[in-house]
């Protein structure tokens, strides 16, 4: 059985960290943060102290945990994650929770319980670890007045149980908030609720099934025994009473299922793959039963039960496993805002600004949005300039100015500045909503293979029949006292188990064992499509290469790189960050460094008076250029790198091009892809001079590179391609969701998982391109492994079809071949490399 | 008259016993959230 809680803890780590919740990017050195153990700022290091923080917010969450002796958190996730960075609390502001206090909140969102306590569900951000399940359950020893806090991991939300007349939820959630999980209402949609009754079905079915296999399996046993022993007459009929007894209420209540589905299947004029399910079911049923009241004859009651149970563990683990998906967007609909600030006018033409749910907002509202809240709908900003952070859609992690016709989508948080926007789209209608609904719906969709299992099915049902008529027709003319018990035998043997096991299982086992990897799989049918080589189309930036400027072309003395490193060193710019990263080496001492705001950086360095910067701020300050590096500047520029000059003793000696440089394995990972067998190609929103630079550097063939898209224009070549052959797009997500959508398998690399997952049908929690070769190979194994069960199950099935039709099959050896066949099926499943095989 | 006509219908009453208890906890909900137990992690409070 695939272990469930690996694969939701590293699927989980991944949406997080995609998510950016609060959590910092890669971290090199440095001093780290007591509390979240990202790097400290170097202004903010305290002399010899052990205790270091990198915000106000890690440091009042430390004292917390630390006050309410609840240290060994801090233990617990370092044993745990082995030294990552975690969520960094946002700090409180005054009143920020004070919507949770309020009766309509309370009436919409709290259950009064027994005692005169109160109950709510918050989702809470920033769940990734054991930690986070120890440290907020003891929530109670924390703040006064808690009674009970219980986390539900997979969907991180808190139930809380409180006394309202000890602490007010409001501080409870501020509370939360400042230890770096930020509260948000749960929205118990009403898809939500179904899934759960369905769920809980689903375990009972699993259950009833599971006892009545195992009792039946006993009195099968001891009917077994009898038939190489002695056995009194009256036992073998106590025995096979009680068998039925137990097989009847198995076929009845759990087996239901492929009953119902068969049937609406055979009134649809298809036939799925319980049609022949129900067709063993039903004649194997029939004829013992009959046997067991003629009191002669066989009974099959322990190998249709122990069918049934097998069937169910089947279809109860694939259910689990699409369940992730849904769970992670629903998450993301919570963390949008339930309550907004309308704009009203009264008669008079006074405004007012009122607090309403977020069900009431229609489009054309205008709602008020302060600094630090989240939008709760989109719209168009009418008023107002500031900054939003769209990390939650986007998964761009830098925030956005807007102004007064900017677009705002429900989610994003407003930075700066208090904001006007005239709602154009609330609820589900808003983008957060609808992606929300097309993941639900493609996680619906079924693996083609699976629907290759059902195609066959149909053969299959013919095929059953038609043995099962020639076998009886056949016995009839020879024998006839053994004809109808031979066909039965016959059409039980060849229930299609292990092909109705197989697929899916193959399927779910593969999708874990991606998920262990960092690469999220949204369904079955994308390891299928991805398993016949063709296109792979590649974004460029953040995709191919940092996505962040680096120094590409050096033209000038290498000895001076030192001293440009150095003053560029003290510089928060981030072409004067890149600069210092990349020429640096070691450490040459700064004597005085200036900066303008012209564009460039004066220093002295050593005992060289040095300047940085772009050719106007050199020009300025009257530095001669006796080697003409100004015009080899200019050729950089246009061939789309940022020139930067620089001039020592105001003489210009070198030109440094800074341009987005390529990852150190996207060139290993292209030549992986092409041999397995895909041609990969290069689109780029970019110039196409830079991203003709880029292909040549991982060595895809100048052909194959298309520059200067659009989005529109990615989405146009993307459906082109799509037209002619099997098409895969990898793109970070941010900018490039629809063409991640259009094509046959869109693969997003480290944008926000949840965006992402929306258009794309794998997400890949590690930059660069190395984890596609690794995608594709994965289902290429799990493709084949799928092909070898299918064979296995077939050549099964002949064989023990031909043993049933030749009327050698007893019941007792239909009660072994049956489980051993699924059993070696789901051997082959769980001990062949499909994912993660190859190293 | 063998005492395995008592005891194999006590059995099969004890399973039906076990099958509803096990409904009853399904319906309560206890089996709603399968993944946080398994992260909890098993320390005494001191």
């Amino acid at each position: 059985m695939p272990n469930d809680a690996t694969i939701t803890m590293s699927e989980r780590a991944g949406l997080r960290r995609a998510r950016g919740l609060g959590s910092v990017s890669a971290i090199e050195a440095g001093v780290r943060c007591s509390h979240c153990r990202g790097t400290v700022p170097e202004g903010l290091t305290e002399e010899g102290s052990e205790e270091q923080f990198c915000c106000h917010g890690c440091r009042s969450a430390y004292r917390i945990i630390r006050s309410c002796g609840l240290d060994r958190y801090y233990r617990l996730r370092d044993m745990e994650a082995g030294g990552g960075v975690f969520a960094a609390p946002a700090p409180a502001g005054s009143g920020k929770y004070r919507a949770f206090d309020d009766p309509a909140f309370h009436a919409l969102h709290c259950r009064e319980v027994p005692g005169g306590l109160m109950t709510t569900d918050l989702v809470l951000e920033g769940i990734d670890c054991s930690a986070c399940v120890w440290l907020l359950e003891r929530l109670p020893s924390m703040s006064r007045g808690v009674v009970e806090s219980r986390l539900d991991f997979r969907r991180s939300t808190l139930r809380v149980t409180w006394d309202p007349a000890a602490a007010a939820l409001s501080s409870i959630a501020a509370l939360l908030g400042s230890l770096g999980h930020r509260p948000h209402p749960a929205r118990d949609t009403q898809a939500r609720r179904v899934r759960t009754l369905e769920d809980r079905r689903a375990m009972v079915r699993l259950a009833v099934a599971g006892a009545c296999a195992g009792n039946a399996m006993l009195f099968g046993v001891a009917l077994y025994a009898g038939l190489f022993d002695w056995m009194d007459a009256g036992h073998v009929e106590l025995m096979r009473w009680s068998s039925m007894a137990v097989t009847l209420v198995s076929l009845a209540w759990p087996g239901r299922v492929f009953f119902t589905s068969a049937w609406a299947s055979l009134r649809a004029g298809t036939a799925n793959l319980d049609v022949p399910i129900a067709l063993a079911l039903a004649a194997g049923g029939a004829w013992s039963v009959a046997s067991t009241i003629r009191g002669d004859g066989e009974v099959y009651f322990d190998t249709l039960s122990v069918l049934v149970f097998l069937l169910l563990v089947g279809r109860f683990l694939q259910r689990r496993r699409q369940r992730w998906a849904s769970d992670a967007v629903e998450l993301l609909f919570s963390l949008t805002p339930t309550s907004a600030r309308r704009v009203e006018t009264d008669a008079r033409g006074f405004q007012s600004v009122h607090d309403v749910a977020v069900e009431a907002l229609r489009a054309g509202d205008v709602i008020e949005v302060r600094a630090g809240d989240s939008i709760p709908a989109d719209g168009v900003v009418v008023s107002g300039e500031s900054r939003v952070d769209r990390s939650l859609l986007t998964g761009e992690s830098r925030p956005l100015a807007v102004a007064p016709g900017a677009a705002a989508a429900a989610g994003d948080v407003n930075i700066v500045s208090a904001l006007r926007v005239r709602v154009t789209a609330a609820g589900e209608a808003t983008r957060v909503g609808q992606l929300m609904r097309m993941v639900e719906e493609c996680s619906r969709r079924k693996a083609p293979i699976v629907r290759f299992a059902d195609r066959a099915s149909v053969f299959f049902t013919y095929g059953m029949i038609t043995a099962a008529g020639a076998t009886l027709a056949a016995w009839l003319w020879m024998e006839p006292a053994h004809a109808v018990e031979n066909a039965v035998a016959l059409l039980v043997v060849t229930c299609p188990c292990a092909l109705g096991l197989a697929t899916p299982m193959a399927l779910t086992v593969a999708i874990g064992r991606a998920a262990k990897l960092g690469l999220l799989i949204k369904g079955g049918d994308v390891i299928e499509r991805l398993s016949v080589p063709g296109r792979v189309l590649l974004d460029k930036t953040g995709t191919l290469t940092h996505g962040r400027p680096a120094v590409v072309r050096w033209d000038g003395d290498d000895s001076i790189k030192q001293a440009v490193a150095a003053l560029e060193a003290g510089s928060n710019h981030p072409i004067a960050m890149a600069m210092a990263r990349d020429l640096g080496g070691e450490e040459m001492v700064l004597v005085r460094g200036e900066q303008t705001t012209g564009g460039g950086i004066r220093g002295r360095v050593g005992q060289l008076d040095v300047a940085v910067g772009s050719p106007a701020f050199i020009r300025s300050i009257g530095a001669t250029d006796p080697i003409g590096y100004q015009g080899r500047a200019e050729a950089m520029a246009l061939n789309g790198l940022t020139p930067v000059l620089v001039a020592v003793g105001g003489v210009v000696s070198a030109a440094a091009g800074l341009g987005d440089s390529a990852r150190a394995d996207s060139s290993r990972s292209i030549r992986d892809l092409e041999r397995l067998g895909w041609e990969p190609w290069i689109l780029s929103g970019d110039d196409p001079r830079v991203a003709l630079g880029i292909g040549e550097r991982v060595g895809v063939a100048p052909g194959r590179v298309l520059g200067g898209m659009s989005p529109e224009g990615k989405l146009e070549t993307v459906r082109r391609f799509s037209a002619t052959g099997p098409t895969v797009m990898v793109g970070d997500g941010v900018n490039d969701a629809a063409a991640l959508a259009a094509a046959g398998v869109g693969v997003a690399v480290h944008g926000g998982a949840e965006a992402s997952l929306a258009a794309a049908d794998v997400y890949i929690n590690s930059p660069g391109i190395a984890g596609v070769g690794h995608l594709i190979e994965g289902s290429r194994r799990t493709m084949r492994l799928i092909r070898t069960i299918l064979v296995v199950s077939a050549a099964y099935n002949l064989t023990a079809g031909s043993i049933a039709a030749a009327g050698l099959m007893s019941p007792l050896i239909a009660a072994l071949v049956m489980p051993a066949s699924s059993l070696t099926v789901l051997t082959i499943c769980f001990r062949s490399r499909t994912f993660g095989g190859g190293r | 008259m063998s005492v395995i006509y008592v005891i194999v219908p006590v059995a099969v009453l004890l399973a039906g016993a076990a099958v509803w208890a096990f409904l009853w906890a399904a319906r309560q909900g206890q089996f709603d959230d399968l993944d946080t137990p398994a992260r909890r992690v098993p320390l005494d409070d001191d």
